[in-house]
């Protein structure tokens, strides 16, 4: 059994993955590949970006309680050259849309987006009857992972840290570099 | 032969020149954008650029029903999500008339001054970081996680819970509610000296904060700066002795001012607050009565038209909410005075001449947050 | 000063206020002409002394634009409420009180902002919330925002 011969619905489930790459994989994963993956998924370092309340549950997991420098991220960095990942925590309003357009082009590839609580994926409780907010980042930058709540607790925020990592772990960089589309 | 040439020495005129601070950076709390005026590093003045989290809240107001209002004005200040809560409440019930059970007096002051305590420890907590000491942070957040729990285990959720409902309360508390405050409360005097030890006491910390960014006593009035940077002025502005509401009458606690009005007061405001606090829970822990949870109310809240104000103490200042009805059962208008709005207007006044790096001391003892003050 | 003393005191400074029954506060309706004498009197008079002026708010009522300032004295602990209202909607132009409590620098900008009044003699009248160019004051009545305001 490989990549090429599993089906679509087991490729698509994050166990089966594991199973499949614990088992040893095949030939499709390069050691080297392998390795970059490895180190990739396990240092993941996110900007300090944060407009509104959850802002403070991120605060919380990365508090000595719910650690997520057990998960690699290790330390947060002010500056977006230097870090990996954006979590956007909060809302985004029309205002603040074209800074986090301007945030996110200024990261270096490769780059990820955690979209976290309700607000970031949807727009969350200020959906309807209001003229500022955009409903959901992903009308700004491309996301990766979704985490929903209002706000998530601090264990959400780890399961969507843990599925980003998987979604690293499966890709290629040498033979096929993430590239960040161009949004229009 | 070497030849030594004297050049011209020309004097370079000290320019001015504005950088950028936020809205993305680590020190100012949330989205908030600083244009700030700089002479080498001396501040000469300074524009806030708020709007960056406005998500227009009084107009959803006026299409909401005021439960409904309740959910939003936790997203405001949401450090002090039950406060905004609390004043909601006392809005509409002074305006239906309706007397809530003691119970319900009783846990909402409770849950209040807890709420205030676990703000006041995560200022304390952000407080330290902005000035380098990184242990306040893990500290501050260790001690907060013992009230979220509490929190957690009555009302279902760790930080925005809109628990508080016109009548009374969503449901009753848990059985275990006042064993674990009040073994949180021995908890915590404890862990309060460490505090002291870590970041009062400490000779870096006192130098940058001892005479930055003083504010006078009539400046704080004319600016509307209130709770603890406000009585740190000297300016006597506590909702809670002045006008009070709940069961603040019947607990015997201290409103402390200060003289000085600088960044080491504000600082030292806010540790008195978190004692004060414990204090007014102890003497109510034990004698909540027995009752209901919620007073009888209708299912669809009407008000009666007219104008209706109502004042309580969140953790950073006054909360005015002010609301106009026309009789149906989404109000006219919702105006929220809030505190953070006031303080942000004295951030100018108060850091003229002083460095760069006290800039960032002197935003976090007034300890402000940007989604209230852009509500 | 109880409320009674305060009432007359404000009916002899402006004559033609109009006062309002059954509120919460004393409420007095000034015209916009007075208004700005009659706030240096409160504020500078030592048995009035309305040093905290605790909420500006800008309303909407259909024929007006109104703006209700809440006062209040630290010395003597008397409160107030004075209301100023303008029928012109397209050019609303009221006077500012920030030379006297400068509270109302922020909240003066921000109805101008999302009512629409302007400030004469306001020292940086510009928006607040929104971006510079951004048409329509979003607190009106009649602010229409088809896309995301849903009008039953």
């Amino acid at each position: 059994m490989g990549i090429k011969n599993m089906k679509e619905a087991d490729f698509r489930d994050n166990e089966t993955l594991d199973l499949f790459k614990q088992s040893g994989g095949n030939v499709l994963f390069t050691t080297l590949d392998a390795v970059m993956d490895w180190g990739r998924s396990n240092s993941i370092w996110p900007l300090t970006f944060a407009t509104s309340c959850c802002g403070i549950e991120m605060m919380a997991t990365g508090a000595s309680r719910h650690d997520f420098s057990r998960f690699g991220i290790e330390v947060y960095r002010a500056s977006p050259r230097q870090a990996d990942v954006i979590v956007v925590a909060g809302t985004i309003v029309n205002k603040m849309a074209p800074v986090l357009k301007r945030l996110y082009d200024q990261m270096s590839d490769p780059k990820y987006v955690i979209a976290m609580g309700a607000c970031a994926v949807s727009g969350g409780p200020f959906f309807y009857n209001t003229y500022h907010v955009i409903r959901g980042v992903d009308h700004v930058i491309p996301v990766d992972v979704y985490i929903p709540g209002c706000p998530p607790r601090p264990e959400s925020l780890l399961y969507g840290v843990m599925q980003l990592q998987r979604k690293i772990k499966l890709e290629s960089p040498l033979s096929n570099p993430r590239k960040t589309t161009e949004l229009i | 032969m070497k030849e030594v040439i004297n050049l011209p020495v020309k004097n370079i005129e000290e320019e001015e020149y504005h950088i950028n601070m936020g809205p993305q950076h680590p020190s100012t709390h949330g989205v908030l954008r600083l244009v700030v005026s700089l002479q080498g590093e001396i501040v000469k003045n300074l524009k806030p650029h708020c709007g960056y989290i406005h998500r227009g809240i009084e107009k959803m107001c006026e299409k909401d029903t005021y439960p409904q209002i309740i959910h939003l004005t936790d997203r405001m200040d949401y450090l002090s999500a039950h406060i905004n809560n609390h004043a909601v409440c006392l809005l509409v019930e002074k305006a239906l008339e309706v007397d809530v059970p003691e119970r319900v007096k009783y846990i909402r002051t409770i849950v209040d001054e807890l709420n205030r305590i676990a703000s006041h420890q995560l200022w304390w907590c952000s407080f330290g970081m902005d000035m380098g000491g990184l242990t306040c942070y893990f500290y501050g957040l260790r001690d907060r996680e013992h009230i979220l729990d509490i929190f957690e285990e009555s009302f279902g959720s760790r930080l925005l819970h809109s628990y508080y409902t016109p009548g009374g309360l969503m449901m009753d508390i848990h059985p275990n509610f006042q064993k674990s405050v009040k073994d949180f409360i021995k908890y915590f005097r404890r862990k309060i000296k460490d505090y002291d030890d870590i970041l009062t006491g400490n000779i870096i910390m006192q130098e940058r904060t001892k005479g930055i960014g003083i504010l006078s006593k009539e400046d704080a009035i004319s600016y509307g700066v209130t709770g603890p940077s406000g009585r740190a002025s000297g300016f006597a502005c506590d909702v809670r002795k002045h006008h009070p509401y709940g069961v603040y009458d019947k607990a015997d606690f201290q409103e402390i001012l200060g003289t000085e009005g600088d960044t080491f007061t504000r600082y030292m405001m806010r540790m008195h607050e978190m004692r004060e606090s414990m204090k007014i829970i102890e003497q109510l822990i034990d004698n909540i009565p027995a009752g209901d949870y919620s007073a009888k109310m209708k299912a669809v809240i009407k008000l009666p038209a007219g104008e209706y104000y109502q004042r309580v103490e969140a953790s950073r200042g006054e909360l005015g909410v002010y609301c106009i009805s026309d009789g149906n059962k989404t109000p006219y208008r919702m105006k929220f005075r809030s505190p953070n709005f006031s303080n942000l207007s004295a951030l100018d006044h108060m850091s003229r001449g002083v460095k760069i790096a006290d800039l960032v001391a002197i935003g976090g003892s007034l300890d402000y947050v940007i989604p209230d003050i852009d509500r | 000063m109880d409320n009674t003393a305060l009432k007359e005191r404000i009916l002899a400074l402006v004559p033609d206020a109009e006062f309002q029954e059954n509120k919460q506060f004393l409420t007095f309706i000034i015209p916009p002409a007075k208004m700005h004498d009659l706030a240096v009197t409160l504020k500078t008079d030592a048995a009035l002394a309305f040093d905290y002026l605790f909420c500006l708010s800008g309303v909407d009522m259909v024929k007006f634009l109104e703006v209700v300032y809440h006062l209040e004295s630290t010395a003597h602990g008397h409160q107030l409420v004075l209301k100023t209202r303008t029928a012109d909607r397209d050019n609303a132009a009221l006077d500012t009180v920030c030379d006297l409590w400068r509270t109302a620098e922020f909240h003066e900008r921000e109805v101008y902002d999302l009512m629409g009044i302007r400030f004469t003699n306001h020292p940086d009248l510009r928006r607040l919330f929104l971006e510079e160019g951004w048409i329509g004051h979003p607190l009106r009545k009649d602010y229409k925002d088809e896309v995301n305001i849903v009008e039953l």
